[in-house]
């Protein structure tokens, strides 16, 4: 059997990735999609915890959190084509009018 | 049942407060006069009762309720009535009634919600005045002392929408507050220093301390500062500047607050604190010379005036300074007389006046009267007995009370202010006479040319239009006329064979609770042969004022009547004594030079433009000016770009989680 810090380690490497993927890159679909990475390392951790303790408590929230992901894409899809339509843009940098 | 004697007029003025404006005329004056004649009744009762209690025990108190209650100290809201107030009530409800019914035809020319409201002021006005008289305590008295002093302001403003009406009602208000100012202050003095504010116990505790003759010491400068309060109210030097102003409120309000009642609140409450005054002579030689100069100075202005109202005003400012000399001299009685016949004899005076400017539709100044002692009869005649009556002519009410004052002058020792008075007194025929002359006598010089004034409209103006005073206006003149000439025979002096009867009812109040006061209801009962000297000594200073009266009429007569060039004559020889007197001696301006100008300048660079627009505004302004500066270095953090949000959130939790982690 696989040992739990194996999990984590994958899980952390994964969330890094996803983080990196939000700061790093330049396209609005991107970094809503790093999100999704971010989200799944985390589901990851949760279902290695719930198998190391027997509960089912953990894989549960998981199914919680893929279903809020889901609403988290549309939504945020919606709200991505509507900042394209009104600045033919999808540069993050872009929007930077929310200030004093 | 006391209670019910300002209860009366107190609910007169709720209903015509609050329903005046939709009563017709005729109902709000009824129930006005009718208040008060149901005080009066009341007043009359209660006078009675005490009048069937043997002299020392003469009064009768009842407590309403207990107002202040704080640890030892107890206040309640207690009404007495001894033989001092028995006075003042009966002459507060007494003329106050008549003045009351002769306002029902004067103000009729008013709208109804007008009307209503003079009714109701005047209504107030008698019920804090008779709580000011009967009040058993300082606070109690001080509470109508207050309210009078308000309804004083609300009167004299009454044409508010006339700019001097509005300008006088300020002024009075203002300068009353300055001797209230000083009332407080001698209020709390003996309060701090005797640790009781009701009348009875200050007497008995006043009573036990010697006199503090040469010294002056704390009863010294309570009474003083008392006496400054009775100067705003009483209209003396030097915050007498007031009164003559106040004759810009109607003419009834004139004669009943500014003649009658309210301005002898001072007189009274000397009367009503004598144990207190008589144990600080320093203070009572203050008061009485003061009352002789104002009596002198108020009488020089009023030989000039030329407005009817004024010269009357000034008047009653030079008889109120009688009053304070009597009051000074000791003489408590002999000053409590005269606030008692002057207050018939002025109202009458002044509602005299209110009928010849109601006839002449609002003429008040006297170069535009004369001759029209054949129009208005009934006023003639009644203005001319309360002129004698004033004059002190032998045996109308003014002789008999002018006549003690002065006695009672001399006897004290100070001639300097019995000349004083001689001489006021003199001026008092002189000014009286003149104005008597040149309203009624002579050729008529009121036609339609000539108009100054005034709030009523000047529609006719023809001769045939001077009608005398309505009924019930002459009714009360007429009434008023024979209490000037009767009122003073429940005073008339040993020496002409009379009992003095006010003086010997009046005694218990002057003297402190228990004394024995035989000594001085019988002053009769002195030696014989010093008897005979004083009777002798009285009959040759009565003789004096008697001749000091005619005299003043003849020369009067001698300059109005006769030779009317020769006023003119005196008045272009000396042009610097009649502009001073003419103006009032510039006090007005000195006042305003001194006081006024120096607040307004102090408080509009000062306080205005200095401390309010720099100190003030500048704190507020300058923490407003702070915080823009703090904001616009910190709201550089605030870049709009999400992505430098999300990465200090980003360092955030890390550093927070990094703490727990390896803390």
């Amino acid at each position: 059997m696989i040992p739990l810090s194996h999990y984590l380690i994958v899980s952390a490497l994964i969330f890094a990735i996803g983080t990196a993927g939000v700061f790093l890159r330049r396209n609005l679909i991107t970094i809503l999609l790093s999100i999704e990475i971010m989200l799944n390392a985390v589901n990851l951790t949760f279902v290695a915890f719930a198998r190391q303790s027997g509960s089912l408590d953990g894989q549960i929230i998981v199914l919680f959190v893929m279903a809020v992901a889901a609403a988290e894409a549309a939504v945020g899809l919606a709200i991505v084509i509507g900042l394209y339509r009104h600045r033919e843009s999808l540069n993050p940098d872009a929007f930077a009018s929310l200030k004093w | 049942m006391l209670a019910l004697i300002p209860l009366f007029p107190l609910l007169g003025f709720l209903i015509n407060a609050s329903f005046g404006r939709r009563l017709p005329k005729t109902l709000s004056g009824s129930v006005a006069s009718a208040v008060m004649v149901a005080s009066f009744a009341v007043s009359a009762m209660a006078v009675w009762q005490i009048a069937g209690l043997p002299a020392e025990q003469r009064a009768i108190e009842q407590t309403v309720y207990t107002w202040i209650a704080s640890g030892d100290f107890v206040l309640d809201l207690r009404l007495r009535v001894d033989p001092l107030s028995a006075v003042m009530i009966l002459v507060i409800t007494g003329i106050g009634s008549l003045i009351h019914i002769y306002s029902a035809a004067y103000m009729h020319e008013e709208a109804d919600g007008e009307y209503a409201r003079y009714f109701s002021y005047l209504n107030l006005f008698a019920a804090f005045m008779l709580v000011l008289v009967l009040g058993a305590n300082f606070l109690v008295l001080f509470v109508g002392w207050e309210g009078v002093g308000l309804c004083s302001y609300l009167l004299i403003g009454f044409w508010f929408k006339k700019r001097s009406a509005a300008d006088a009602g300020k002024k009075a208000f203002v300068v009353n507050r300055i001797g209230d100012y000083a009332f407080i202050l001698g209020m709390l003095f003996l309060f701090v220093r005797f640790g009781t504010l009701d009348f009875q116990q200050l007497a008995a505790t006043v009573a036990t301390i010697p006199p503090e003759a040469g010294v002056f010491g704390a009863l010294s400068i309570a009474s003083l500062l008392l006496f400054i309060g009775a100067t705003g109210k009483s209209a003396q030097i030097p915050l007498y500047v007031w009164l003559p102003d106040a004759m810009e409120g109607p003419t009834p309000v004139s004669a009943l607050i500014h003649a009658a009642t309210m301005v002898t609140a001072g007189v009274y409450m000397i009367g009503r604190n004598a144990v207190l005054f008589s144990h600080a002579p320093e203070t009572m030689l203050i008061v009485a010379v003061v009352g002789a100069l104002t009596a002198l100075m108020a009488g020089t202005i009023g030989l000039v005036q030329n407005d009817i109202k004024r010269v009357l005003a000034y008047s009653t400012v030079s008889q109120l300074g009688l009053m304070f000399l009597a009051m000074g001299m000791g003489a408590f009685g002999a000053g409590i007389f005269h606030l008692y016949t002057h207050a018939f004899f002025k109202a009458l005076l002044f509602l005299g006046a209110g009928a010849v400017i109601h006839a002449l539709h609002g003429e008040q100044d006297i170069r535009n009267m004369g001759g029209l002692k054949g129009y208005l009869p009934v006023t003639y005649w009644t203005f001319v007995i309360g002129a004698l009556a004033i004059a002190g002519v032998p045996f109308l009410s003014g002789f008999f009370s002018k006549d003690e004052i002065l006695y009672e002058t001399f006897r004290g020792g100070h001639w300097i202010l019995w000349l004083i008075g001689v001489v006021a007194s003199l001026l008092t025929a002189i000014y009286m006479f003149r104005l008597v002359f040149l309203t009624f006598h002579g050729q008529r010089r009121y036609g339609p040319a000539v108009s100054n004034s005034s709030h009523h409209a000047p529609s006719h103006r023809a001769p045939s239009h001077l009608h005398d005073a309505p009924p019930a206006m002459a009714l009360v003149l007429i009434v008023l006329a024979i209490g000037s000439v009767l009122a003073g025979y429940v005073g008339v002096p040993h020496v002409l064979g009379g009992q003095n009867h006010l003086a010997a009812w009046l005694a218990p109040s002057f003297a402190a609770p228990g004394a024995i006061v035989a000594g001085e209801v019988a002053g009769g009962l002195e030696a014989p042969a010093k008897a005979a000297e004083g009777a002798a000594l009285e009959l040759t200073l009565m003789g004096v004022s008697s001749a000091i009266a005619l005299i003043g009429i003849g020369i009067a007569a001698f300059i109005w009547l006769r030779r009317p060039e020769i006023a003119a004559a005196m008045a272009r020889h000396y042009p610097g004594l009649h502009r001073l007197l003419l103006n009032k001696y510039y006090v007005d301006e000195v006042y305003d030079a001194m006081v006024v100008q120096p607040i307004q300048v102090g408080s509009q660079d000062i306080l205005w433009r200095g401390f309010d627009v720099r100190v003030i505004d500048g704190a507020v302004n300058g923490t407003g000016v702070i915080v823009a500066a703090g904001s616009a270095v910190l709201r550089q953090l605030q870049t709009g770009s999400v992505r430098a949000y999300a990465g200090s959130m980003f360092i955030g939790v890390v550093v927070i989680l990094g703490y727990y982690l390896w803390r």
